[in-house]
C-alpha cells in the first residue's frame, strides 16, 4: 500500500481492476494525437496541412497601440489646424493632451512588446525607408518631439507668461503635430499592409486610409467627450464615419479567398462590428444631430462619439485577429 | 566573396535528421517546443526559432517505386527544409534594426547581439522561416553557419548528410548541378522529379534549392513566394492619399464652420 506514489491517487489500488482499466484507457486516449485518421499531404492541402507562414508573435500591446497612435495622430492634426485657423485654445489645448498622451503610451506599449525590451533603442541606429515600421519610428519620434516641444511652450507660457520661447515651441510643436500626426494616424495600415499575411497584403492599399478614418474617428470622438461640441468636429467625424462605411462595404463586397477571415468566423464578425460602430452608426447619429437642436443634438452627437471610439478599438482588435486566421489557413 | 548555396536532394534524404541534430550541436540551438502531434515521424512541424534544419516526412497513399515495391506500403519523401536566404528577402528589408544583414557568403544573416525582438521580420518571410523565441525574446534563423564559413568549414548539416542529400557550394555550381540531376533521374523514370528554384518570382531566386518528386506544394513550398516589399507601392500611395484626406478634411471642417460652437 505504501509503495503507491502520492502523485497518482487516482491509481489506488482499493480501486477495483475494472475502474482501474477505464482509467487507464482514458489517460490512453488523452494521448491520440488531435488529428486521427491517415494525415493528409496534397497540393491543396499542403504539408499535412500545416500552415505555410507564421502568424504574427505580436501581442495585446499592439492592437492598442493602433488605437491610441491612431486617436493620438488624429488630435495632433486637429491640435495643428484648430491652431493654425485660430479656433478655441481650450481644444488646441486637450488636443494637445490627447497627442501628448498617445506620444507617451506608444512607445511605451511597443516597447513593452519587444521581446527585449531593453534594446529599443537599436531601432534608431538605422532608417530604412523599406521597412515601414522603421520609417513608423521615426515618425513616432518626430510626433513626440512636435507634442513635447508644444507641451512645453504651453506650460512656459502659463508659468512666465508670453515670451517668444513659449510662442516657438508651442507654434512649432503644433506645426510638428500636424506634420507627423498626419502618417502616424496612417503609416500602421502599411505596416500590417507589407506583410506576408495574405488577409493584410491584400488590402495594402486600402489599410491606410482606413486606418487613418478610424484614428479621426478615434480623436475626434474623444475631444467631443472630453466636452467640445463644435460643428467642426461633427464634420470631421461625419466625414470619418462616411470614409469607414466605404471601408466596411468594400470589404464586404471583396470576393478572394484571401479575405475570408475579414469575413466568416469570430474575426469576421469583430470586423464587422468595429465597422458598423465606425460606419453607418456615428453617421447616421450625426447626420440626426444637425436635423435636430439643443440637448437631444448634443445627445445624438456624444453616441456617435461613444460609438465611434469603440469602434476604432474594435477594428483594431479585429485587424491583428483576421491576421492570425489568415496566416493559419494559409497554403501553399 | 562568394555565393554560397545548400542545395537539398530529397531523392536522398533518409530521414535521419542527423542535420538537426549536427545544427542545434554546433549554433548551440535550444531544445525545440515538441510534442506529440502524430504526423509521421515529423514532430517538430515548421522551422523556427529552434528549428533551423527542419526534416519533413511527406507520407502518401501506397504508391508503386515510392516507398517500396509492396503495393500496400505508404509512400515516403523525406526533405530537409532550411532557410532560403532569398536574393530579395522579406526579413532582410523588414528589419527596423539593422539586425539582418547580408553577409560576405551572400547569405542572410541575424544578429543575436542587435536584434531587439520586434518580431516584424516573423510576418515578412515567405517561406514562415523565423519566429520570435518565447523564452530568449529574441528571433532567430538559419545562420547559414557563418562562424564556419569565415574558416573556410561547411555548415554543420552538409557536414554531417550520409548521403550528400544536402549539398554545399557556389550558386551557380549548384543551380547546374541540381539540372543534372533532375535530368539523370527522369532519364531513369522518375519522372515527376523536379528542381525547386523560384527565380521567377518576387524573391528571384533562394540560395537554397531543392529537388524533390511531386508538387512542391506537397512540402509545404510556395509555388509563388512574395516578399511583401512589393506591396511598398500601393500602401504608401494610400499612406500619403489619407494624409492629404485628413489635412483637406481638417482644414474643411474647422474653416468651413468658422469656429462655431454647438
Amino acid at each position: 500500500m505504501s509503495d503507491v506514489p502520492a502523485l497518482r491517487p487516482e491509481f489506488s489500488p482499493e480501486l477495483d481492476k475494472e475502474q482501474r482499466l477505464i482509467l487507464i484507457e482514458r489517460e490512453a486516449k488523452a494521448m491520440l494525437p488531435a488529428a486521427t485518421g491517415l494525415p493528409e499531404i496534397s497540393a491543396a492541402t499542403g504539408y499535412y496541412g500545416l500552415p505555410v507562414i507564421k502568424e504574427p508573435s505580436w501581442s495585446w500591446e499592439i492592437p492598442l497601440y493602433f488605437f491610441i497612435g491612431g486617436a493620438a495622430g488624429a488630435a495632433g492634426v486637429i491640435e495643428g489646424v484648430a491652431r493654425l485657423t485660430g479656433d478655441s485654445p481650450k481644444l488646441v489645448r486637450d488636443a494637445r493632451r490627447i497627442a501628448m498622451a498617445g506620444s507617451v503610451l506608444s512607445p511605451a506599449l511597443l516597447i513593452s512588446d519587444l521581446g527585449r525590451p531593453a534594446r529599443f533603442l537599436a531601432m534608431l541606429r538605422v532608417f530604412k525607408p523599406q521597412s515601414p515600421m522603421s520609417v513608423g519610428v521615426w515618425i513616432l519620434m518626430g510626433f513626440g518631439a512636435g507634442t513635447s516641444a508644444a507641451t512645453l511652450g504651453s506650460w512656459l507660457r502659463e508659468r512666465s507668461g508670453e515670451s517668444a520661447l513659449a510662442r516657438f515651441l508651442e507654434t512649432a510643436g503644433d506645426v510638428g503635430a500636424l506634420l507627423f500626426g498626419m502618417p502616424l494616424a496612417s503609416y500602421t495600415g502599411a505596416l500590417i499592409g507589407v506583410t506576408v499575411i495574405p488577409a493584410w497584403n491584400r488590402n495594402a492599399g486600402m489599410l491606410p486610409l482606413h486606418f487613418a478614418a478610424s484614428g479621426v474617428n478615434s480623436g475626434a470622438g474623444l475631444l467631443e467627450l472630453a466636452g467640445h461640441q463644435s460643428r467642426a468636429l461633427n464634420w470631421l467625424g461625419m466625414g470619418a464615419a462616411a470614409v469607414e462605411t466605404g471601408m466596411g462595404a468594400s470589404i464586404e463586397l471583396e470576393k478572394h479567398p484571401a479575405v475570408d477571415p475579414l469575413k466568416h468566423g469570430p474575426s469576421g464578425w469583430l470586423i464587422r462590428v468595429g465597422g458598423v460602430l465606425s460606419g453607418p452608426i456615428p453617421l447616421a447619429l450625426r447626420a440626426m444631430s444637425l436635423f435636430t437642436s439643443g440637448k437631444r443634438a448634443a445627445k445624438f452627437r456624444k453616441y456617435a462619439a461613444v460609438s465611434s471610439v469603440v469602434g476604432s478599438a474594435v477594428t483594431r482588435v479585429a485587424w491583428i485577429q483576421a491576421g492570425h486566421v489568415s496566416a493559419r489557413e494559409a497554403r501553399p | 566573396m562568394r555565393t554560397s548555396a545548400f542545395l537539398t536532394d530529397s531523392t536522398l534524404c533518409i530521414g535521419c535528421k542527423a542535420c538537426e541534430v549536427a545544427c542545434k550541436e554546433w549554433n548551440d540551438v535550444p531544445a525545440d517546443f515538441v510534442e506529440w502531434k502524430g504526423l509521421s515521424y515529423d514532430n517538430t512541424q515548421a522551422l523556427g526559432a529552434r528549428t533551423w534544419r527542419h526534416v519533413k516526412f511527406v507520407e502518401g497513399l501506397p504508391e508503386i517505386g515510392k516507398g517500396g515495391n509492396d503495393p500496400s506500403a505508404f509512400s515516403w519523401s523525406f526533405s530537409s527544409d532550411v532557410c532560403k536566404h532569398c536574393e530579395v528577402a522579406g526579413c532582410l528589408e523588414a528589419c527596423p534594426t539593422g539586425a539582418l544583414v547580408r553577409t560576405e557568403f551572400d547569405s542572410v544573416y541575424l544578429q543575436p547581439d542587435v536584434c531587439n525582438g520586434c518580431a516584424y521580420c516573423v510576418v515578412s518571410c515567405p517561406f514562415g522561416v523565423l519566429s520570435r523565441d518565447s523564452d530568449d525574446g529574441r528571433a532567430f534563423k538559419c545562420t547559414f553557419c557563418y562562424d564556419r564559413q569565415k574558416a573556410d568549414l561547411m555548415p554543420a548539416c552538409a557536414k554531417v548528410c550520409p548521403t550528400e542529400s544536402i549539398q554545399f557550394g557556389e550558386l551557380d555550381d549548384l543551380r547546374q548541378r541540381a539540372q543534372e540531376r533532375m535530368t539523370e533521374l527522369q532519364d531513369r523514370g522518375v519522372t515527376d522529379a523536379r528542381v525547386y528554384d523560384p527565380v521567377d518570382t518576387s524573391v528571384q531566386g533562394t540560395h537554397a534549392i531543392f529537388i524533390f518528386r511531386g508538387d512542391e506544394r506537397m512540402y509545404n513550398l510556395p509555388r509563388d513566394p512574395e516578399v511583401p516589399t512589393q506591396y511598398l507601392k500601393r500602401a504608401w500611395t494610400s499612406a500619403a492619399i489619407a494624409a492629404g484626406a485628413m489635412l483637406a478634411g481638417t482644414l474643411l471642417a474647422f474653416l468651413g464652420s468658422g469656429g462655431k460652437k454647438l
